[in-house]
């Protein structure tokens, strides 16, 4: 915990750098919180046109669009790309995490403000590169696992695979990183009386994924450059010709990428644990169980990775050993969600538009969940492996979840950051058209699953036109939720009213609703300091007592 | 199975294994709908009740149930070893194909299905097989991975370059039943499918004698076998030292450096393609490699001489 304060170094508050300056050089975790958002956003909008077309194209049997198969498979890929390393990733960890985790825990900034300022720019570099890629001969047509030979030179020529790994190489080196920077931030620079035990569920859930990622994104990092160097400089890691092995990048992969669904819905439960305990008016219902659930998950998720590939070949034994593990998870993953329930119960709940994210969010998450529990089954899997009920499944379990908390995270605290507070009535109809429109598009795609139709192409049997049309009309349904969600960000800074400093009342108890709306260029400098008072709140929920 | 336009459901039934797996699924899903409608229920129940502005009495809303936590804990943890135990028998089935399987060789390419019978009759994309006969595929890829997937059956296979992995079914209706690749393998990974027709007996033997064939894939390998020279040190009356194939099929094959292999279709590709590998015992690496040489149709061809030895 952090005892010194900054008070007495007043020259800070002159240093307030303005025009690009303040952006381009920025150290203040709240600009490059910002920054990230709308790096965010603006990936969001381009991953959010690729599924569309990809939608477009579904609708119905036989090649409509794309007489170039091999766009298609580049716009798969690069929906993929975008949506989990420039989507999810820089809104929650980068932008949600740097504005709020050094306000929750009364902290002034982050541990390092230039490593900070660096991760967003490798960040951004990797996205412009991601881009690029796909102009570069015939883009990377890999799918977002890049399995090899596929992905060797021989079967995708030229330099478009080449910079799909070095935008992935930039950033992760960016988010290991950040991840770095929050841990530090997180560990040495709680204010006084915020033992890790009081601080709320979202620094938590931040402090456990940036583990993760620290854990699993130097696994990626190796895997792709052995890639690289498969590809350019004659090594044979993956290739059988020379000896290599294929599997090997499948279980490196997946080392990294199981692990990294939860970096992706690890944020979302801290958001919807603070949206939900707000909501409600209540703490939230198990605090200890919720952080460590938490933990549990974060643990279990890098020791499950090979239910990605039942099918692959692997043993006997190990399907056995990975279908059991896996099953595990459901245990922390319902401590969560009873507890979520229990939150509520005895509440006093006021249904604004984040809590009803937040109650879209447990459906979603339900749903997915469960169907991850029947996919968890080798026996099950070998029939359902590449169909669309995995697409079903992992847009319902993190894709769409994730979406949901995030919508909840920025109604949540668009306020505290715009000064501006969204329109209640605006934000209620988009929540409407995007929870009918997700689940138009996804629940049918259960059945076409269970039909049999594999993923990952552009066209199909006649006999899956009809579900396939339902998914398409969802798909317009959200994306009229979608635009409407970035029409409701320009009303908000264009007609919002001005925030309060706390706008949702007694419910919100955590440090951020402390300082005014907008939030101050600089913050807790005077480090608050946080009592072991039972504040109705309680402190188990970051809960703060009046500043002494 | 007709395609019908629209929407299907569920495909049919094509073998006593996607019976199985269907009973798990469905017992699977409805066993998980009951254990969420209540979640959903409470969801819905405490959202109406603890809305704000309601005389709902909001006493009993406690922080911490120890209680409460620990029964959710592990009730669901005993849940999923259940779960696990009855669906972990299910697949075990899959791997032990019956001895006397028809084996039929699948080689995989960008962007399609290479099928050989024992007879030597080849087909592409389309997948002849007798009905209510186990049948055992055997298969590789000559480039990326695909997956041989037949929904009506529930199996899938990737299907690898430079190894051998395995399918086995039995199919208990006569009709025609998609297949399609299911791993994502390039630009026409969508057109990579193809039928797979079940006859009965009679009439598997009819498509046998009409698809033609000069030669079984074993006679086609002993050519091979002298084409590559193959005959000219592992023949009976060959002047250099090496093992006599006969019999080798399936037995134990003491190496040298210690440790035995039992020699099945990897140990006897691998020994063409990397002869140094795994020396048999007594023997001297003096054989050159084949890498590059030999198609893997053309091994597969070798492996069906070699094991026909014995």
């Amino acid at each position: 915990m952090a005892y010194a304060t900054t008070a007495g170094h007043g020259e800070h508050d002159d240093h307030h750098p303005t025009g690009w300056r303040r952006w381009i050089y920025s150290t203040n975790h709240k600009d490059i919180g910002t920054m990230y958002i709308i790096l965010s956003l603006v990936a969001a909008l381009i991953g959010g046109v690729m599924s569309w077309m990809i939608r477009l194209e579904l609708a119905e049997p036989g090649i409509q669009f794309f007489d170039n198969t091999q766009f298609y498979n580049v716009l798969v890929t690069a929906h993929g790309f975008l949506m989990v390393f420039f989507v999810v990733m820089p809104a929650m960890i980068g932008g949600f995490g740097n504005w709020f985790v050094p306000l929750m825990i009364g902290a002034p900034d982050m541990a390092f403000p230039r490593m900070n300022n660096i991760s967003f720019w490798l960040t951004a570099a990797g996205l412009t590169l991601l881009v690029s890629s796909a102009f570069v001969g015939e883009g990377p047509g890999t799918g977002w696992t890049v399995y090899p030979p596929l992905s060797s030179i021989a079967y995708h020529p030229g330099a478009a695979v080449d910079f799909g790994i070095l935008a992935l190489h930039l950033a992760g080196a960016g988010s290991i990183l950040g991840a770095i920077n929050l841990i530090v931030t997180v560990f040495n620079m709680r204010a006084p009386g915020m033992t890790l035990h009081r601080m709320p569920l979202f620094v938590w859930a931040i402090l456990v994924t940036a583990f993760l990622l620290l854990l699993a994104l130097p696994v990626l990092a190796g895997a792709l450059t052995m890639l690289l160097t498969d590809r350019n400089f004659g090594t044979s890691f993956y290739a059988v010709s020379g000896g290599g092995d294929p599997l090997l990048w499948q279980h490196l992969f997946w080392f990294f990428g199981h692990p990294e669904v939860y970096i992706i819905i690890l944020p979302a439960f801290g958001i919807i644990s603070q949206i939900i305990s707000t909501f409600s008016k209540k703490p939230v219902f198990g605090y200890l169980g919720m952080a460590y659930a938490m933990c549990a998950i974060g643990f279990v998720g890098f020791i499950v990775w090979a239910h990605h590939m039942y099918t692959s070949g692997i043993g006997t034994n190990a399907r056995a050993y990975f279908t059991v593990a896996t099953m595990i998870i459901a245990v922390p993953t319902g401590i969560k969600i009873f507890s979520w329930l229990a939150t509520m119960w005895g509440g006093s709940i006021d249904f604004k538009a984040p809590m009803m994210f937040a109650l879209g969010f447990l459906w979603l998450f339900v749903i997915g969940g469960v169907t991850g529990v029947v996919l968890a089954n080798a026996g099950i899997d070998f029939v359902m492996h590449d169909t669309y009920y995995v697409v079903a499944h992992f847009h319902y379990v993190m894709a769409i979840a994730a979406i949901f908390a995030m919508f909840g995270a920025y109604y949540y605290w668009i306020g505290k950051m715009s000064g501006r507070q969204y329109s209640e009535r605006l934000a209620q109809i988009q929540f409407w058209i995007f929870f009918i429109g997700v689940n138009v598009l996804f629940f049918p795609q259960h059945f076409l699953g269970l039909g049999g139709m594999p993923r990952r192409i552009p066209d199909y049997p006649d006999a899956f036109a009809g579900w396939n049309m339902v998914s398409s009309v969802g798909a317009a349904i959200t994306m009229v939720g979608t635009l409407m969600f970035y029409y409701i960000i320009w009303h908000t800074f264009r007609y919002g009213k001005t925030a309060e400093a706390n706008p949702w009342g007694e419910g919100a108890t955590t440090l951020e609703w402390t300082v005014p709306s907008p939030a101050p260029f600089h913050t807790h400098e005077e480090l608050p300091v946080i009592g072991a008072g039972d504040h109705g709140h309680g402190p188990l929920h970051g809960g703060v007592q009046p500043a002494e | 199975m007709e395609p019908t336009k629209g929407v299907e459901l569920w495909p049919v039934q094509l073998s006593q294994h996607a019976q199985q797996v269907d009973w798990v699924i469905l017992a699977f899903t409805a066993l998980l709908v009951v254990l969420v409608l209540p979640v959903f229920a409470a969801m819905i129940y405490f959202a109406v009740k603890y809305r704000r502005g309601s005389m709902a009495d909001r006493s009993p809303s406690a922080s911490r149930n120890v209680w409460l936590e620990a029964s959710w804990s592990v009730i669901p943890f005993l849940l999923a070893g259940v779960f696990f135990a009855w669906a972990a028998s299910l697949y075990f089935d899959l791997f032990h194909p019956p001895a006397d399987s028809l084996g039929i060789d699948v080689v995989a390419k960008q962007w399609m299905w290479k099928f050989e019978h024992p007879g030597g009759q080849r087909e592409i994309d389309t997948l002849h097989v007798p009905v209510n006969t186990p049948v055992e595929l055997t298969m590789i890829s000559e480039d990326v991975i695909h997956s041989l997937y037949f929904p009506a059956l529930r199996i899938k296979q990737d299907v690898l370059p430079g190894r051998y992995t395995r399918l086995w079914f039995k199919a208990d209706k006569v009709g025609e039943y998609h297949l399609h690749c299911a791993e994502f393998c390039g630009t026409d990974h969508a057109r990579m499918g193809g039928s797979l027709i079940v006859l009965d007996p009679e009439g598997y033997q009819r498509w046998l004698g009409q698809a033609g064939a000069d030669t079984s894939l074993a006679a086609a390998g002993e050519a091979l076998f002298r084409k590559y020279g193959c005959s000219g040190c592992h023949g009976a009356n060959s002047s250099v030292r090496a093992p006599n194939l006969a019999g080798v099929y399936g037995s134990p094959v003491p190496l040298d450096g210690g440790g035995t292999v039992i020699a099945d279709e990897r140990y006897i590709r691998d020994s063409v393609l990397f002869p140094k590998k795994q020396v048999a015992a007594g023997y001297k690496p003096i054989m050159p490699t084949f890498q590059g040489q030999v198609s893997e149709e053309d091994l597969l061809k070798l492996i069906a001489y070699i094991k026909s030895l014995s």
